[in-house]
């Protein structure tokens, strides 16, 4: 097993190498110059060269290749020339923010969806088929700005319940010390209830409105897979043996529909972590997706090529993650050493 | 119907409709059948002709469109129809069991084939988890899989299809039924395969004195292994009586067509004779009371009066069949005597 996955990660060594260099070339593709941007409008032709010289950017691209992936292996995954932060470090702050929302969120999607969609496969026609069915239309439907700026709208200017939408904690509480980078989690390790309600607090408006965007695909899923399976002929070789319905329904059905489940949740949530820049946007969360859009605006580099790289690393540990999950559902899925 | 005392299962007059959106098709119309403790009995009949309807409806497995308008079905003098989800579920499996075609779809493709055993036993009786375990292993020793201990932990997809279909019959006797059916069980098997599973199915009803239902459109298989065949065409039994007897002398037109259809010995297939016309549609509402007049080059004026089943003249009482105009025995036994 150790080794199957070992010989996993190995295989992903030229997908990212990949990565690198078309990040690198689509970045220096594009429009806009990053001298000019930081010389401002007012900048004489002179300092934008001098800025120029000073970023490395007057010399070939292949020079500039070799010394970007130089500073790469030593770890160095240069400066946000619009925060002078090292990339890396930003990326590392930023990422658990990012994390931490569209994990709850997907956990909230998930709890909800599942059985949304098993219910409505065992009772098709019934009252909560029709609910399944609405639920999904409205989630693929609404935007998640929308839905984001509707709850907001509701929960906290109309009714009041939730706190002021501006990023993970309240302003009067301290972010506990870093351990995992998960707010919820690292005050709970650090004993500090009071941040922990705080952050929660902070999280379930953007968490809900990500659990109703990917709620859809979820659900409709989980209905699709069940329905098959339980027309398939060993549900009717259960169903005679005389085993139980909950017997029939979990250990014989749910398990074999929840293959296409699984493969529909990786597929989500590496949509999810990237995409979710919108819902970051409206509520000031100081997530990856609202940084590297910013760094993009800005023909800022280095955090771009950070981000696209993070998240190739991730997606490879993600499809990872996921074959795993699959061979311990299905024994004609395990990971071969 | 006059009926040995020791009946097992007994299926009176039943009538199974599917309401469908091209309208209501009526499955099964008056169908009886008996099958005795120990006896196995044939059904045979082309695709679509109700056999697996009437075995599901048996079961209490039907599909939830099915509606079953008349008849009855016991089993051990107690009324089927008449119980409750639960006590049929109770009854599934432990007293009446099932085994189906293409086995290596018909059992869970993720559980080991064990576990699977061991699900019905769980379900049925009280053995604690080890004794469980040991059952198991010995119902897949009782099925001649070699090797049990090992093939415990395998998937339906480490085995061959004749294995799988012996897990599925170490599945179906776990619990000692008293009814085994039989839906089409070497369907999908190579012929070496079906003679060991026909072989292993016969040894195992003998030795429980298990009544077994096999359901078969093969009749060379329903004839080495049966002892009684029932004949069926859509939706009706058309005939029924002992295998010798029935093949020997069958009495309904379509019984003769669908044996001449079958190929005996060296039989080449320019002497196989196919049967014109379809199965009519079970939908119409002008279903004559013959369903199968409108194929039947016997056909009269008389095949529009109703129809039950009734003793042949000249055979045995135990050999039935419904038509107004059947076969003599005499020209048969004459023409199945110029086939041999």
């Amino acid at each position: 097993m150790i080794q199957a996955i070992l010989k996993r990660l190995l295989g992903a060594v030229p997908a990212i190498i990949g990565v690198v260099i078309v990040t690198f070339v689509l970045t220096r593709a594009l429009p806009g110059d990053p001298a000019a941007y930081f010389a401002g409008p007012a900048g004489s032709t002179e300092a934008i060269e001098e800025i120029r010289v000073k970023l490395g950017l007057d010399r070939s691209l292949p020079e500039q290749f070799v010394s970007y992936v130089g500073d790469l292996v030593r770890g160095d995954w240069g400066n946000s020339l619009t925060t002078g932060q090292p990339v890396l470090a930003e990326i590392a702050d930023r990422l658990p923010a990012s994390l931490e929302l569209t994990l709850v969120g997907l956990l909230l999607a998930v709890v909800v969806a599942i059985p949304l969609g098993v219910l409505a496969a065992t009772r098709p026609g019934s009252w909560i088929d029709h609910l399944c069915r609405g639920i999904t239309t409205a989630g693929v439907s609404l935007p998640t700005f929308f839905t984001g700026l509707l709850l907001a709208y509701v929960f906290y200017f109309l009714l009041g319940w939730a706190p002021s939408p501006l990023g993970r904690l309240d302003p009067y509480t301290t972010a506990p010390d870093f351990v995992t980078g998960f707010y919820l989690i690292d005050s709970l390790i650090a004993g500090e209830l009071d941040t922990f309600v705080s952050a929660a607090k902070q999280l379930i408006l953007p968490a809900i409105t990500l659990a109703l965007f990917v709620l859809a695909p979820l659900a409709r899923m989980t209905r699709a897979s069940m329905l098959g399976v339980l027309s398939a002929d060993f549900i009717r070789t259960a169903r005679a043996s005389g085993l139980r319905p909950t017997t029939v329904l979990f250990t014989y059905a749910f398990r074999n529909a929840l293959l296409p489940v699984l493969t529909t949740l990786g597929m989500v949530f590496s949509f999810l972590l990237g995409s979710n820049v919108l819902v970051e946007k409206v509520f000031a969360w100081p997530g990856i997706g609202s940084f590297a859009i910013e760094a993009l605006v800005a023909s800022d580099y280095a955090p771009v090529q950070g981000f696209v790289l993070a998240m190739a690393l991730l997606y490879v540990l993600l499809n990872l993650l996921i074959d795993v999950a699959y061979g311990l559902v299905d024994p004609r899925a395990r990971l071969e050493a | 119907m006059n009926m040995p005392s020791n009946t097992l299962l007994e299926v009176d007059r039943l009538a199974v409709e599917f309401r469908t959106r091209g309208g209501t098709v009526r499955a099964l119309e008056n169908v009886s059948l008996a099958l005795a403790e120990g006896e196995t009995v044939g059904l045979v009949g082309e695709s679509g002709s109700g056999k697996s309807v009437l075995s599901f409806a048996a079961m209490g497995i039907q599909d939830a469109a099915a509606r079953i308008t008349a008849g009855a079905i016991r089993f051990a003098g107690q009324d089927l129809l008449a119980k409750k989800g639960a006590a049929m579920k109770a009854l599934r499996g432990r007293e009446m069991a099932m085994i189906f075609q293409n086995p290596r779809v018909a059992l869970n493709p993720i559980r080991q084939v064990g576990r699977q055993i061991e699900d019905v036993l769980a379900r049925h009786t009280d053995l604690l988890p080890a004794a469980r375990r040991a059952r198991a292993i010995e119902c897949l020793a009782e099925v001649r899989i070699p090797d049990p201990e090992r093939r415990y932990a395998a998937y339906p997809f480490e085995l061959s299809g004749g294995m799988c279909q012996r897990v599925m019959i170490a599945i179906a006797l776990a619990c000692k039924p008293r009814l085994l059916i039989a839906d089409e069980p070497t369907t999908g098997l190579d012929v070496t395969t079906q003679a060991a599973i026909m072989r292993l199915v016969r040894e195992l009803s003998a030795e429980r004195r298990m009544a077994t239902l096999l359901i078969t459109h093969d009749l060379g298989m329903a004839r080495e292994y049966c002892d009684r065949i029932a004949v069926m065409h859509a939706g009706h039994i058309v005939e029924v009586g002992p295998t010798e007897a029935l093949f020997a002398a069958p009495r309904h037109p379509y019984t003769e067509r669908l044996i001449a259809a079958t190929p005996v010995g060296a039989a080449s297939l320019a002497e196989l004779a196919a049967i014109d016309g379809n199965l009519p549609d079970l939908r119409r509402n002008d279903l004559p009371a013959c369903r199968f007049a409108e194929r039947c080059p016997r056909r009269g004026a008389e095949c529009e009066r109703p129809l039950a089943l009734a003793p042949a003249d000249g055979a045995s009482a135990t050999h039935l069949i419904a038509c107004h105009r059947p076969l003599t025995a005499a020209a048969t036994e004459a023409r199945h005597a110029a086939f041999a």
